[in-house]
């Protein structure tokens, strides 16, 4: 079902190509936690299919119920109060998948995720794809695309980022960044990903890298 | 579905207060099989004014059970799958020891002598049952409201006992708001001439008091916008004002109908005594922070609150969700939006039964 992360061509998993890379990434039975989990999917498919101890928070109350309703332990909650009450360490993952721009505070959750997790993966839509950029130049409007579909007052992103600025912000957090994973549709970029890749993963742990979790 | 309905007996039973009451019984009845592996277990806590007659049609009364919608073969509490119990708490008057049993040692009812009682008490008692049964684990112990505070108190005080607890729209601990209108009810009882400082078995109860006291419950069980919904400022079978002071709009008329009928059916010792245990029930009592005293507990949570609840509001179950996740615990959460005030758990119950039909079915899976 998963994706072999180092093939060019990657299997969708449950729709999404980058479902597919954190499904390969997740280790079997390990704890994971996912932010902003909708309706709990790809939990339910990590618990289901990789045996992990699967938690979920989300904000939108509609969305918690089915996440619960499918047997996924979800609660409702914003994802900076979600993650304040537990203790450091408490999971083996923190996956934020699409939504660190849509988060007030990105810094803080980046490094409240690695206090809680030891390890984050985040995975986040690419401000710096070239249609992304060819569509502002030429429009001379705030971009819309298939990955930045809304217009600008419906936009749940607030923050607008590419691969260069995550890896800058990384290199600010003193965050190690152990994989990275580019994808443009289901094609693996490893070629100028700033420009070709519409979406971004990331495997993240804290502090130097000889200072890694095993 | 076939209602089971029964009497425990035990010869005594340790109260928190340090007294001893002996011998008691335990009313309950019981929906659906115990498996072989007896691990499908399942016990109902009823809130403060409920009984052991959780669900299906009474043989005696010919009513369904408090919990009907929520328990029955193919209901969220699935019969067909699961073995599902419910009894009367210590303390009642529906068939388990309560003050308005009688004292073997004077042959008289208990009244006041009867010994004040704790949510802990209850749950032991409760707890002398499922020993009886033979049922080692149960799969899940829920409730609304009081029954919320026992499954809590359950995962706390039994945690190898307890795989799953659905604590619906309860508290750890009352507030000064919520002990505030159980002490008006308690007052209005006692403030009643006929109550007779408990003595009026065998002569009129302090049907006034009791009745007064009910329609203070009522009205925190419902919110403004159900009773603006159910019965605005409408008259009761008249045109206009009567200029007096009998029934002139149909909250007035709801109120005194709902509290007339409650006295035909519960005492008002018990009350005082089963409003005392919610006051009195803190989880923190002697355990530290509420952290602290959930570390025991070993189940998975499903905690439900809801929106136009405010005797009970989200608040009370979110720091319940927030102690559990400070303990790293397998917590779901979420507050459903309804109209009805506290009474939604009984009676707006589509979502809550997803909820738990689908939490239930994914804790059984990992036991199994």
């Amino acid at each position: 079902m998963s994706a072999q992360p180092d093939q060019a061509f990657v299997r969708e998993l449950l729709g999404r190509s980058d479902y597919a890379i954190i499904g390969e990434i997740v280790e079997p039975r390990t704890r994971v936690l996912d932010l902003g989990c909708g309706e709990g999917e790809l939990l339910h498919w990590l618990a289901a299919n990789k045996g992990v101890d699967a938690r979920g928070v989300e904000i939108d109350g509609a969305r918690v119920q089915r996440a619960i309703a499918r047997g996924v332990s979800v609660f409702q909650s914003d994802i900076d109060e979600g993650l304040a009450d537990y203790p450091g360490g408490a999971f083996d993952y923190v996956i934020l998948s699409q939504t660190l721009q849509e988060t007030r505070d990105p810094r803080r959750v980046l490094r409240e995720m690695l206090r809680v997790g030891r390890r984050g993966i985040v995975a986040f839509p690419n401000f710096g794809h070239w249609r992304v950029r060819t569509a502002m130049l030429l429009s001379g409007r705030a971009p819309r695309t298939s990955l930045f579909p809304y217009e600008w007052y419906e936009s749940p992103n607030i923050h607008f980022l590419t691969v260069q600025d995550f890896e800058s912000l990384a290199a600010l957090e003193k965050v190690t960044i152990e994989r990275r994973y580019f994808l443009s549709g289901n094609r693996r970029i490893t070629w100028r990903p700033n420009l070709f890749a519409e979406v971004a993963i990331y495997l993240l742990c804290n502090g130097a890298p000889g200072n890694r979790p095993r | 579905m076939i209602v089971e309905a029964h009497v425990a007996r035990f010869d005594s039973i340790s109260l928190d207060s340090g007294s001893t009451l002996a011998p008691i019984e335990i009313a309950y009845e019981t929906y659906g099989e115990l498996n072989g592996a007896k691990s499908n277990a399942i016990l109902v806590e009823h809130a403060f004014s409920g009984d052991a007659h959780a669900a299906g049609i009474s043989p005696e009364t010919g009513k369904p059970g408090w919990w009907d919608n929520m328990i029955g073969p193919g209901k969220a509490f699935d019969t067909s799958k699961y073995f599902v119990i419910c009894t009367n708490v210590l303390g009642g008057c529906r068939g388990t020891t309560g003050p308005s049993s009688i004292n073997p040692t004077t042959g008289c009812p208990y009244a006041m002598s009867f010994p004040v009682l704790t949510i802990g008490d209850m749950v032991r008692a409760q707890k002398m049952l499922v020993d009886s049964l033979g049922i080692g684990r149960l799969l899940a112990v829920t409730g609304g409201s009081m029954g919320g505070m026992q499954a809590l108190e359950w995962a706390v005080a039994y945690p190898d006992r307890v795989v799953a607890a659905i604590p619906i729209a309860t508290t750890t601990r009352h507030s000064a708001q919520q002990i505030a209108f159980n002490e008006v009810g308690r007052q209005a009882i006692m403030a009643d001439p006929d109550w007779c400082d408990g003595n009026y078995y065998g002569k009129n109860p302090p049907a006034r008091g009791l009745s007064v006291a009910r329609m203070v419950g009522h009205i925190t069980y419902m919110s403004d916008d159900s009773m603006r919904e159910k019965f605005g400022r409408r008259l009761r079978g008249k045109e206009n004002f009567g200029f007096g002071f009998d029934v002139d709009f149909e909250v007035e008329s709801y109120l005194r109908y709902r509290g007339s009928q409650f006295v035909g059916r519960f005492d008002a010792n018990s009350y005082l005594y089963i409003t005392k245990a919610m006051d009195y029930f803190d989880l923190t009592n002697g355990r530290g922070s509420l952290a602290t005293a959930l570390e025991p507990a070993r189940a998975r949570f499903l905690v439900i609150s809801f929106s136009s609840d405010w005797l009970y509001p989200s608040y009370q179950s979110q720091e319940i969700v927030r102690a559990l996740r400070s303990r790293n615990c397998d917590v779901a959460y979420v507050e459903l939006q309804s109209n009805y005030g506290h009474d939604s758990f009984l009676v707006d119950v589509a979502e809550q039964a997803d909820l738990v039909r689908g939490f239930l079915a994914s804790t059984f899976e990992k036991v199994q």
